[in-house]
Parts: C-alpha cells; sequence; structure tokens
C-alpha cells in the first residue's frame, strides 16, 4: 500500500560511512514514512547494515544528516536513538539466556518499588499487557534458552516496543526463522504498523518483500540506486535491480548419476546439548554423484545429525561410514582428511575466527598442511597467496585478504567458509544452512557450485530450512521430523505440499 | 594482525603500532600525573621525586643495570600471562610457578658438583623453566578433566608453592646455619653478570622473541590463538582443545618458571623464603600494559623495572616512601583496565572492528 503521503518519521540525508578503504554508504538519501513497511534489498557488502547501524547510533556517519520526528538529530550511541523512538532487532539476539523474557525485557531500564528493589509483578505485567496489544505471543515468565529462536526474536521486539519504539529496524529477520515463524512475523509487523509503528525490514529473500513491504529500496555497492513498489514488482525485477544482470532464480542441472554409497548412516542416536534425544535410530546413505536434501523444520535433529557425522559431537549409538570407513568414534580431523567437507550451520561459532584475517581464515582446517605450513613453521606468504586466490574466485568483498573476518558483510563471511569448503578435495560436501544471509546472485553462484561438485562425483548432503532450496538443489530428499528420517522421497514425487506435510509430522 | 608481510601493509602496521601504544602510554602518563597528585598531597616534591626516581633507574651503568636486572623476571612473568592471555586462558599461577623455577633451579644449582659452565647453567635453567611447566601443566590438566576454571586453581596453586618451598628451604634443603635458605648455587651454575649488565636480561628477550615468534609463525601458536579465540571454531578446525589448553598452561608455566631460574641463578644465587613476593603478580600488570603483545612486554617490564630500580634512590634523596611506586603501578593497571577513562581523557576513538561486536548478525 503506498503510505508515502504520510508524516515522514525517519530521513537520511546524504548519508556517507567510510571505512578504512571502503566507501560502505555513499550519499545515501531515505525516508520513512509513519506506519509503512520499508524493505531494504542489496547485494552482501551492498552497505544495509551499516545505514542501520548509522540510524540507531551504533556507527557515527562520516557525512550527512539523520532527521527523526521531524528534528535533525547526532546519534553517539544507541541510546539516545532508543530515547527517540528507534528500536533495533540484530539477528544475533541480545539476550541473557538463563533470565526470564520479564527480567530480560526490563534489563537496563527495571521497574523497581521501595529502596531499588525490582518489581518483577509489574514488569511481567507490562510484558503481557504489549504482547496482548501486539499480538505477540510470549509467556513472561518463560526463560529465554527454552525458547525457539522465532519467540526469542519477539522477546527482542518487545523489548524495543518497551522502551517506547515507534520505529522499528530489523536486519534479516527471518534468516534463522522457520517458514512457519516468518509468516508469524509479518503477522506481527502488519499489525504493528496497523498502530503506527514504522518498519525497516532487511531481507534477501524476494517473495518476503512482495508479501510485506509497502515499498522497497535498493542499496547497490553503498549507493541508494532506486526504489520500487511491491505491487510493479516481480522477483525477477527485484534480483535484476539488485545485482544489475539478469539472475537465474531456479537451480538449472541435469539428471544425477549416483555411484557408490558415500555416507552410510545406520541407526544413529544422538543427544543434543541440554542431554535429550535428538537424533533417534536415523538410516540413511548418500551416494557419489547426488544430492541428497535434507527437509525438516528446524529443532527435528538436523543440527545434531550433522555434528554427529562430522565428529564435533558425540554419538550414543549406531554406525557411521565415510567411504568404506567405520569414522564413527573419528575426531573432526579424521573426518575432514578423508575428505569431508562441512559449511557448518552457525557461521560465527564454528566457521569463522572473527578477529582473524581473511587468509587465516581460509585455512582454518588445513593451516597445518604443505604448503601452508612445513613442520611447525607456518608459511603466511602461501597463506595469503590461497586467501587471495580464493576472494578473486568467490568474489568476496572488500576483496582483501588482510581484512578481518568480523569486519565482513554476513553474506561475505558466509562466502569466506563456502570459498574454503570448496576449495578442498572432496569426497563428501556437508552443507548445512549454506546461503543463510546471502544475496540472491551469490545464492546462484553456491548453488551451480554445489551442483558442480555433484557432477564431479562428490556425494552431498545439503540441509536447509528453506524448502525452496531443499526442492531445487536435491536428487532425493529426506525428511526429517522429531529426530527421525521419515520419508525419502526421489525429487520426481517431492511436491511442495507432500513434503509440507511431512515436515508437519503427518503421513503423506 | 600477524600476517601482513607484503611492502604496502608497512605504513598500516606502523599505524597499528602507534595505536596499540597509545593507550598504554598515556595510562602511564594519567598514572604519573595522578601520582604526582598524591605526592603533592602528602607534601613532598613531585619533581623532586620523579627525578630521584629517574636518577635511580637510569642515572648510571650501576643504575641501569639494577633496572635490567629488576625488569628480568619481570619480562618474564608478563610473558607467561600475556601467553596463557592469547589461549584464552588467565593464568594468575604465575607466582607459583616462578617458585617452583626458582628452588629447582636452585636445588640443581647447589645439589651437582664439578660440571662445566656450559652444562650446569643450561641444566639448571632448564630445569627450573621445566618445573614451571609442570606445574602450570596442573590447573590446565584440571580445566580440561574437571572443568575447574584455571582462574581459581591458580591461585590456590600459588598457596601450595609457596608453603612447600618455604618447607623445602627451611627442612629437606636447608643451609647450614639458622637462617632458613637453600645452600649457595655452585659457580658453574651462576648467570653471569657482565660489568654491570646481567647475562639473564637477554634470555629475558630471547624468551620474548621465541614466544612471538610460537604464538605467530608456528602451527603450534596458531592452534593456541585459535582456541583463545573461538574454541568451537578450533574444534570444528579437528585442533585438540584439551590437549592446547594443557600445553598453552604448561608454555606459560615454563616461562614464570624460566624467570624464577634467573633469578636465583642470576641474582640471589640460593632460594630463600620471601622471594620475590609479587612478581607473579607484577606480569599481570605488564602483561595489561603490553596489550598482552609479547614484544610488547618487553617495555612495559622495563619500565615497571625502572620504577623499582629507582625507588629507593627516590626514597632516599626525596624521603617518599618507597610504597608510592606501588600506588603508581596500581594506577597504571587501573588505568590500562579501565582503557574507556583513558580513551575519554585522551580522546582516542574505538576502532569501529571493536564496536560490531556489539552488532554482529547474519547481516
Ligand atoms: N566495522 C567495519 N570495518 C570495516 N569495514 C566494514 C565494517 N563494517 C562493514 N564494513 C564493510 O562495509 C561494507 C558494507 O557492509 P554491510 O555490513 O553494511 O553490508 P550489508 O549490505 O549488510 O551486507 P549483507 O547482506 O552481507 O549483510 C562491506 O564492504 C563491509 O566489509
Ligand atoms: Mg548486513
Amino acid at each position: 500500500m503506498d503510505k508515502t503521503n504520510r508524516p515522514i518519521v525517519l530521513e537520511a540525508k546524504g548519508l556517507t560511512k567510510r571505512f578504512p578503504g571502503v566507501l560502505a554508504n555513499d550519499n545515501i538519501n531515505l525516508k520513512l514514512h509513519q506506519g509503512e513497511i520499508l524493505a531494504l534489498l542489496g547485494e552482501n557488502g551492498a552497505g544495509k547494515s551499516t545505514l542501520m547501524n548509522m540510524l540507531y547510533g551504533l556507527y557515527t556517519p562520516t557525512e550527512g544528516e539523520i532527521w527523526i520526528k521531524g528534528e535533525k538529530v547526532e546519534l553517539s550511541n544507541p541510546g539516545e536513538a532508543i530515547d527517540r523512538g528507534v528500536g533495533m532487532v540484530h539477528q544475533h539476539f541480545q539476550l541473557v539466556p538463563p533470565m526470564t523474557v520479564a527480567e530480560n525485557v526490563m534489563l537496563g531500564s527495571e521497574i523497581t518499588s521501595g529502596g531499588g528493589r525490582l518489581n518483577m509483578r509489574q514488569a511481567i505485567r507490562n510484558v503481557r499487557e504489549l504482547s496482548e496489544q501486539y499480538g505477540l505471543a510470549v509467556d513472561p515468565t518463560a526463560v529465554i534458552e527454552d525458547l525457539p529462536v522465532g519467540t526469542q526474536q519477539r522477546v527482542e521486539i518487545i523489548k524495543a516496543l518497551y522502551r517506547h519504539a515507534d520505529i522499528l529496524i530489523l536486519d534479516e529477520p527471518t534468516a534463522v526463522l522457520t517458514p512457519q515463524e516468518a509468516n508469524e512475523l509479518f503477522r506481527i509487523m502488519r499489525d504493528l504498523t496497523a498502530q503506527n509503528v514504522s518498519i525497516i525490514f532487511i531481507t534477501h529473500k524476494l517473495k518476503e518483500v512482495l508479501a510485506v513491504a509497502d515499498r522497497i529500496g535498493v542499496l547497490r555497492s553503498g549507493q541508494m540506486v532506486g526504489t520500487a513498489m511491491p505491487e510493479d514488482s516481480t522477483e525477477t525485477s527485484l534480483a535484476e535491480m539488485m545485482v544489475g544482470r539478469n539472475v537465474i532464480l531456479r537451480v538449472e542441472k541435469s539428471a544425477s548419476k549416483p555411484g557408490q554409497p558415500v555416507l552410510q548412516i545406520q541407526n544413529l542416536h544422538v543427544h543434543d546439548d541440554r542431554g535429550h534425544a535428538a537424533v533417534e535410530g536415523v538410516d540413511l546413505e548418500v551416494f557419489a554423484g547426488e544430492i541428497l536434501g535434507i527437509a525438516g523444520v528446524e529443532g527435528n535433529g538436523q543440527r545434531e545429525l550433522v555434528e554427529a557425522l562430522t565428529g564435533l559431537r558425540h554419538i550414543d549409538a549406531g554406525k557411521i561410514r565415510i567411504d568404506g570407513q567405520d569414522t564413527t568414534h573419528f575426531s573432526p580431523r579424521q573426518i575432514t582428511e578423508l575428505g569431508v567437507a562441512h559449511i557448518p550451520e552457525d557461521r560465527e561459532k564454528h566457521g569463522l575466527v572473527m578477529p582473524y584475517t581473511l587468509s587465516d581464515n581460509m585455512v582454518l582446517n588445513r593451516y597445518f598442511k604443505a604448503p601452508y605450513a612445513k613442520g611447525l613453521i607456518m608459511h603466511h606468504d602461501k597463506i595469503d597467496e590461497n586467501g587471495k586466490v580464493l576472494v578473486k574466485e568467490y568474489d568476496v568483498r572488500p576483496p582483501n585478504v588482510h581484512a578481518l573476518a568480523q569486519n565482513l558483510s554476513g553474506g561475505n563471511k558466509q562466502k569466506v567458509i563456502v570459498a574454503r569448503e570448496f576449495s578442498s578435495p572432496t569426497k563428501l560436501l556437508v552443507a548445512a544452512q549454506p546461503t543463510r544471509g546471502i544475496d540472491v546472485g551469490s545464492i546462484e553462484f553456491i548453488h551451480k557450485e554445489i551442483v558442480a561438485q555433484r557432477d564431479h562425483g562428490v556425494a552431498v548432503l545439503v540441509v536447509s530450512a528453506e524448502l525452496d532450496e531443499v526442492l531445487g538443489l536435491a536428487d532425493r530428499v529426506a525428511v526429517m521430523f522429531d529426530g527421525r528420517v521419515v520419508k525419502i522421497l526421489p525429487i520426481a514425487e517431492a511436491t511442495r505440499e507432500r513434503v509440507g506435510l511431512l515436515m508437519a509430522g503427518s503421513d503423506a | 594482525m600477524t600476517t601482513q608481510t607484503d611492502s604496502k601493509a608497512k605504513p598500516s602496521r606502523l599505524m597499528a603500532i602507534w595505536r596499540a601504544a597509545s593507550i598504554p602510554l598515556a595510562a602511564v602518563i594519567l598514572a604519573l600525573l595522578v601520582g604526582a597528585v598524591i605526592l603533592l598531597i602528602s607534601g613532598a616534591n613531585p619533581i623532586a621525586a620523579y627525578s630521584a626516581l629517574a636518577k635511580g633507574a637510569f642515572g648510571s651503568t650501576a643504575a641501569f643495570g639494577r633496572t635490567l636486572e629488576k625488569a628480568t623476571p619481570l619480562i618474564l612473568g608478563g610473558l607467561a600471562v600475556a601467553f596463557a592471555f592469547k589461549g584464552g586462558l588467565f593464568n594468575i599461577g604465575g607466582q607459583g610457578q616462578l617458585l617452583f623455577g626458582a628452588i629447582v633451579a636452585a636445588g640443581v644449582g647447589f645439589g651437582i658438583d664439578g660440571l662445566p659452565f656450559i652444562i650446569h647453567m643450561p641444566l639448571a635453567l632448564l630445569m627450573g623453566s621445566l618445573a614451571g611447566a609442570l606445574y602450570g601443566a596442573i590447573p590446565g590438566a584440571l580445566k580440561t578433566y574437571t572443568g575447574a576454571r584455571e582462574v581459581i586453581t591458580t591461585i590456590m596453586l600459588n598457596f601450595i608453592a609457596i608453603n612447600f618451598t618455604d618447607w623445602l628451604a627451611d627442612g629437606p634443603w636447608k643451609d647450614e646455619g639458622i637462617v632458613a635458605r637453600t645452600p649457595a648455587i655452585a659457580e658453574a651454575a651462576a648467570i653471569p653478570t657482565w660489568g654491570n649488565i646481567p647475562a639473564g636480561f637477554f634470555l629475558a628477550i630471547l624468551a620474548a622473541v621465541a614466544t612471538w615468534y610460537l604464538l605467530y609463525r608456528t602451527t603450534t601458536g596458531y592452534e593456541i590463538r585459535t582456541v583463545g579465540l573461538n574454541s568451537n571454531a578450533a574444534k570444528y578446525a579437528g585442533i585438540k582443545v584439551s590437549y592446547t589448553v594443557i600445553l598453552t598452561m604448561a608454555i606459560s608455566g615454563f616461562l614464570a618458571g624460566m624467570g624464577g631460574a634467573i633469578e636465583t641463578l642470576g641474582v640471589v644465587g640460593r632460594y630463600q623464603p620471601g622471594f620475590n613476593a609479587g612478581l607473579g603478580f607484577d606480569g599481570i600488570t605488564i602483561a595489561l600494559l603490553a596489550r598482552t603483545n609479547p614484544l610488547g612486554v618487553v617495555p612495559a617490564a622495563l619500565l615497571v623495572g625502572a620504577m623499582q630500580a629507582g625507588s629507593s634512590q627516590m626514597q632516599f634523596d626525596a624521603h617518599v616512601p618507597f610504597q608510592i611506586i606501588d600506588v603508581i603501578q596500581a594506577l597504571i593497571l587501573f588505568f590500562v583496565s579501565a582503557d574507556m577513562i583513558v580513551r575519554w581523557i585522551v580522546r582516542v576513538q574505538p576502532e569501529e572492528g571493536e564496536q560490531v561486536t556489539l552488532s554482529t548478525s547474519w547481516g
């Protein structure tokens, strides 16, 4: 809906942000109207998060002005943005896991009664009122670590609303949500805008943009290259606007020619971090030259399955063979050395060392091998060389191997991992959420690479929360539900509806 | 950070050194200023006091030699703490490891006779260092196998070390006479002093360079730093995290033990109780002042060493109690740890990369 005739609540005028050697935002003008959902699109590294961080007071602009509700403001920290009604939900939630929802919400603006005692009851009441007013179903007394991500995200939103935010910035809120959770979030967003909250929403999923946005802004290389209305746009037109060329949104591949079994899992049992059974009797085979996709709502044992077969998690019972060898009790190093590449689900936790350079990250699991090291001595020139080649091949931006991983945009971090894992000799590729947070152009590239690996005879296991990704890539689809593989279907029989039903636990 | 080897990275490396050094420098200056105020309040003349301090630390070759002598164990104590930091561990047990290094070096020094210098001194030094390594490995192993925090266990092991070494010096290894101390070490075990310049100082410099090399140029160092920065990623990378934790603590203990051994073999000449109380803790100040950079430890230790070496001159000339040095040292530690205060005073913006950690996201 066109809401551009409404009052402007937030405006950026000529905003520029320069990092050493990088022009992240270049003279950006942007308007947000009351009650509007503005979707922000752009390639990885286009400058979306940087722009948001400036509006939220985390970064100071190099040049330009920020106006909030008709007033020119200088934000030197998030507190000042919050005072003016700006709230931001980051992808990595800033919650204290062992504390309750109400405790987290009031953290930093506690309600006290007489002599500094916390008034828990009032806090619980406030949270309950907020969640009713905006339709955010959350139990104020629940402990954060027991809640699914979707609910934790709602707590973050409540936190912002509790501080009277009426301008919400959501930076890739759907990247870790299940489709159901994402739909729920969109409903909440619409409820919020009906009550005059204005929202800036960043995503790489074009479908979501078309479904929920009132207006769309596109960033490219730090510049605002245009705005569009969803009713005049298609996925293809948006992709083209972002990337500046035609993007193929479908995976193109020939039929698979499966060979020998490479990964064989028999009756696998694994427990999760809290000791609950997570994988309960999984049998699975992946053959050379095929892509097996695992579909399933997150939290049905996929993560534990992947960690078990890559040596990161203890196996309670069952057997795993890789390339004919029993690897049930192998260490991660032994498994990698057999020719297993692993794109881990959580790139910040497992995949990267944030304060390391790109070069150092690109050799994370082969730093000890020639030519990167001879004996104990590391050869940094060789490590840099490797980094330079990969940065170029995988179009990591900025193309500077001495940049620190922590300074990269989200999607470029992912590219560093993908580059590293795809460049080692591989028999089995385990890819968990390989394109999470990645722009459409790079998704196209990564999907092509995965298919190319398959065509080279690599056995590929893809785990993804994106049903479209699984259905687009896989030759066979295994559906996981409640720690078990409930069905394995050849791709021809794996329709969206059927897989969707199986994922929900019904026998189709 | 470590891999900038091509020429165009050079200027930015100088910049990086300046950036890294600016905060500690400012912290030292601030501490001296606050110290001056305290001196004023207590009725002393800060200019006279500080010039006496400088004279006592650098005024003559003898003074300079004393500064180097004081700095030597400080370098090693600082290295021990800095090294453990790189591996994500907080070694507060430098004192205990140092005491073990000292007493074992003394034991080898007085217990064996007739070895030539070329064997006896290095042997005593090595055995002392290894004793420190073993003693350091204990909290590492405790952490790995029982999950006990090294912060707690190293403190407790300090008490065990103090009492055990005191008992040795007053019991089985006691020298003749009434004083509780070990016999003097053999001539061939002593680390020489050339004129006023202690040779041990150069051993410490060597240790600093070796530590830097180990951390930034070897696979072991890469493993240690990876475990220190992100143990999950280390596990993913196939690094044996538990082994690395023990190794890190052992090397850290080795460095502290070496500090004790050099002090015994080069300065004191025997082990005696009360030996160097607090040295292990000065290591924490120095490591923080050096921002845990092994090469930065050298100037940091020289600074603290100079203050300690000059303090008696200051007491003598300016009638200022030497405890003021402890106050200044504590102030330095305070300003270095509370670096936001220093940044605010000297207007150094934190790098934006540091802020980013507040807002890490997929996006
Ligand atoms: N703290 C920083 N220091 C240096 N460069 C940075 C820093 N933060 C971001 N950059 C750079 O600024 C550019 C824009 O990054 P930003 O995170 O805004 O991208 P983005 O549009 O959010 O991308 P993505 O879709 O991948 O999340 C990138 O080139 C990035 O490397
Ligand atoms: Mg981003």
